[in-house]
């Protein structure tokens, strides 16, 4: 086999140089031009936000010298499996193709309108008059488009698509909103509050383990290699224990208008969290479900906020708690919850929907999940009973209720998160009895 | 012992003859992974047929299968290699017994190539007959960063480092198939070296033709209603909707259970191989199971009345 595979590797790239010399006329692809175009395919992939480096232009002409370009399918395939490496970049890339392989020039030209990357405000206002027309363009097109329509969940999807992103203008009229600079002592303080801050999270055991002279499992490995040191005579046992870890952390934070005052504050601590461990994952929602965990893993805090206010549309309006909830349970739970993850759920329980579908959709999101633990800011009075609709919804299905009564600074916050449970059975919940 | 394909089509044809019903750009990914000795990553939701290619293309190129199934703590002792300790602590002792004094021959003699237990990443690495073997991750997703770091090296060198021996070099790559589903994402890392392809569910022909492969016993007409029936499933909001391996079963189910036709008795009794959340099962079950077969029946009589 080995004597065969010299000229095998060989032949596809020179069968793909004899087919390009004979195919000078097709398109705008010759034989001289296909290394370059890939290049520059390559470079509107990256200023499409796709991860593609020169290494990968490097595959992609291995690739395609591999598989030849005589069959446009193929070729296509063969740059997809080079490009992408993500679900959510299919869209991108397919509409990417269609039109740079038609006509490589007219799409650098719409580069720097189209895709997502934009951020040029001088040019927006004549961005705005080519989003249209260049939707309604590509959307004769592309052969998979998303659902349309209001609120049939593809919008709030945070994959970013073409589609979406173009239509913005179109849509209605979103809030950004902006967040007051945070002060040195504030961040000082609240870097302090986060290292003090116990979530009431047990660690779990994992299935790896560590050296530990007070373990209770002998180390074969390192008793062999203690054993050998001393040249076999006598055999020193070594020990080991489990590793333990936190469980993963997943907070869906509720951002509308009832909630709108505690909003830098609860980011701030998302933020903080997010930095502090690792396999966190933060969501917010108001009428849409907004995923912004890498916007958060921006370290410094400003700039992270700056970027959760762009990335978010619906700041300070109304709340559809179960839509929301419902977004999470089909598009991410299965990719973030998958480990055992707690779930912290930072909302007021006031739903616009009145609560419509709310109880189905908490109760799949309890069962998918190690622990629940609701944070309400809402009780501002100590007799506060949580009788509005959402909230008689929400409480049956919580593994744990905490409240907050005069939320204005990370302390507080970490300190009723650090409290110990109320109840720690499963039975009888207090909380339960006063929705009743 | 058949040699690697050398274009697409062939490559599809490959597949095919292990029963593998495969979209040309399945077989475009699967050929560049094969010709270029990359990883080939698939991913996709469950039931979709991802392991099965690895296995597919183990039998058809006659090569061996190295399955490593991933799990969370997934550890070096058991995906690379381990020491057989009560072998060498047995070899300690003899020594002890025979009065050798030599450190470092016994150490040499312990940690050697006889007391190593090969795990599949290893295996993986050593020549066997008919070529390098397919190596099969399978899950990666469940497995932890740690772990996924400590296969970078591996993916990309193809070697494996024991402190006490050396590193262990693949004489031939082995054609490595990794798969996920995705209930976390893998890093980019990981995934740059890969060629990456997403399994997606297949069209109602494919379907069609899967089925007449994997359930031959169903006849013709219940196969179209099955794959027609599970095809407005995918489209509907359910929590998890049925893959191609719930599509298989059943259709044996129901051949099994002596059913020629749909009916929604029929769906009522068997739709817990179908659904497996309690759900998605309440949702579907009763009428709203008996409108969708209306739709299937009536959709597959006009299109037999315009063909026919």
């Amino acid at each position: 086999m080995s004597e065969k595979a010299i000229p095998n590797e060989a032949r596809p790239a020179l069968d793909a140089r004899a087919r390009l010399d004979k195919l000078d006329n097709v398109e705008d692809v010759d034989a001289g031009k296909i290394a370059t175009n890939i290049m520059h395919f390559a470079r509107v992939l990256r200023s499409a936000g796709l991860p593609v480096g020169p290494g990968k232009v490097i595959e992609g002409i291995k690739a395609v010298e591999t598989i030849g370009i005589d069959n446009r399918e193929d070729f296509y395939w063969a740059l997809h499996a080079v490009f992408v490496n993500r679900r959510d970049q299919r869209e991108i890339f397919d509409q990417a193709f269609h039109i740079f392989w038609r006509n490589p020039k007219l799409l650098e030209r719409m580069a720097s309108l189209v895709l997502p990357s934009f951020v040029d405000p001088e040019a927006q206002q004549q961005a705005e008059e080519m989003n249209r027309r260049l939707a309604e363009a590509l959307k004769q097109n592309p052969p998979d488009t998303p659902g349309e329509g209001e609120g049939n969940g593809e919008e709030e999807d945070p994959d970013i698509t073409v589609d979406a992103v173009m239509t913005w203008s179109a849509n209605e009229v979103l809030q950004e909103t902006d967040f007051e600079k945070m002060s040195s002592e504030e961040l000082e303080a609240a870097k302090r509050a986060i290292a003090r801050m116990r979530l009431p999270i047990m660690e779990v055991p994992t299935r790896r383990f560590k050296r530990d002279s007070g373990g209770r499992r002998i180390d074969m490995r390192n008793t062999l290699r203690a054993a050998m040191r001393g040249g076999g005579a006598s055999i020193p046992l070594q020990f080991r224990k489990r590793k333990r870890r936190h469980p993963p952390l997943v907070v869906l934070c509720d951002i509308s208008g009832s909630m709108s005052r505690y909003s830098r504050m609860v980011l701030h601590f998302m933020h903080a969290i997010t930095n502090d461990r690792d396999r966190v994952h933060t969501f917010l929602f108001g009428t849409r479900l907004t995923n912004v965990t890498r916007q958060l893993r921006n370290k410094d805090v400003d700039e992270a906020l700056d970027k959760v206010g762009e990335a978010v549309d619906d700041w300070s309006g109304g709340t559809r708690i179960g839509h929301s909830l419902h977004d999470f349970n089909t598009n991410w739970s299965r990719r973030v919850l998958g480990q055992g993850a707690v779930v912290l759920f930072i909302s007021d329980g006031l739903d616009r929907d009145a609560a419509d579908g709310l109880e189905r959709e908490i109760e799949r999101l309890h069962m998918s999940c190690r622990r629940l633990i609701w944070l309400n800011p809402l009780l501002r009075y100590d007799r506060y009973e949580p009788k509005s609709l959402g909230a008689r919804a929400l409480l049956p299905h919580v593994d744990e209720f905490r409240s907050i009564h005069n939320l204005d600074n990370l302390e507080q916050l970490s300190e009723v998160l650090t409290k110990p449970a109320l109840d720690k059975g499963f039975g009888h919940n207090p909380w339960q009895e006063a929705a009743e | 012992m058949s040699n690697i394909p050398e274009n697409v089509e062939d490559t599809l044809k490959l597949l095919g003859l292990g029963n593998y019903v495969s979209d040309r750009s399945l077989a475009t990914a699967v050929h560049l992974s094969l010709q270029l000795g990359r990883p080939l990553f698939l991913e996709g939701e469950a039931g979709v047929g991802k392991t099965e290619i690895a296995k597919v293309l183990s039998e058809t190129l006659g090569r061996k299968l190295v399955r490593l199934q991933c799990y969370e703590g997934l550890d070096v002792a058991s995906a690379v290699y381990e020491w057989n300790y009560s072998s060498q602590m047995i070899e300690i002792r003899m020594a002890e017994a025979e009065g050798v004094k030599d450190r470092d021959q016994l150490g040499n003699d312990i940690f050697s190539d006889k007391f190593l237990i090969r795990r599949p990443l290893l295996q993986a690495l050593e020549p066997s007959d008919g070529g390098a073997p397919v190596l099969l991750i399978d899950e990666l997703d469940r497995t932890d960063e740690a772990f996924e770091a400590y296969l970078l090296e591996v993916l990309s060198d193809f070697q494996i480092t024991i402190p006490e021996i050396g590193t262990v070099k693949a004489a031939e790559t082995p054609i490595v198939i990794i798969t996920s589903n995705r209930t976390r994402e893998i890093h980019d890392a990981l995934k740059r070296r890969c060629f990456y392809y997403w399994v997606d569910y297949p069209d109602a022909e494919r379907e069609l033709e899967i089925l007449a492969i994997k359930a031959p016993q169903a006849n013709e007409e219940l196969s179209r209603q099955v794959v027609e029936f599970v095809q407005r499933l995918r489209a509907m909001d359910l929590f998890k909707v049925p893959g191609i391996a719930e599509t298989i079963d059943w259709a044996s189910a129901l051949h099994q259970l002596d059913i020629i036709e749909l009916t929604p008795d029929a769906i009522e009794d068997t739709l817990g191989v179908l659904l497996k959340y309690q759900d998605d099962i309440a949702k579907i079950r009763g009428s709203e199971a008996a409108k969708i077969l209306d739709e299937v029946k009536s959709e597959i009589a006009t299109a037999q009345l315009a063909s026919g």
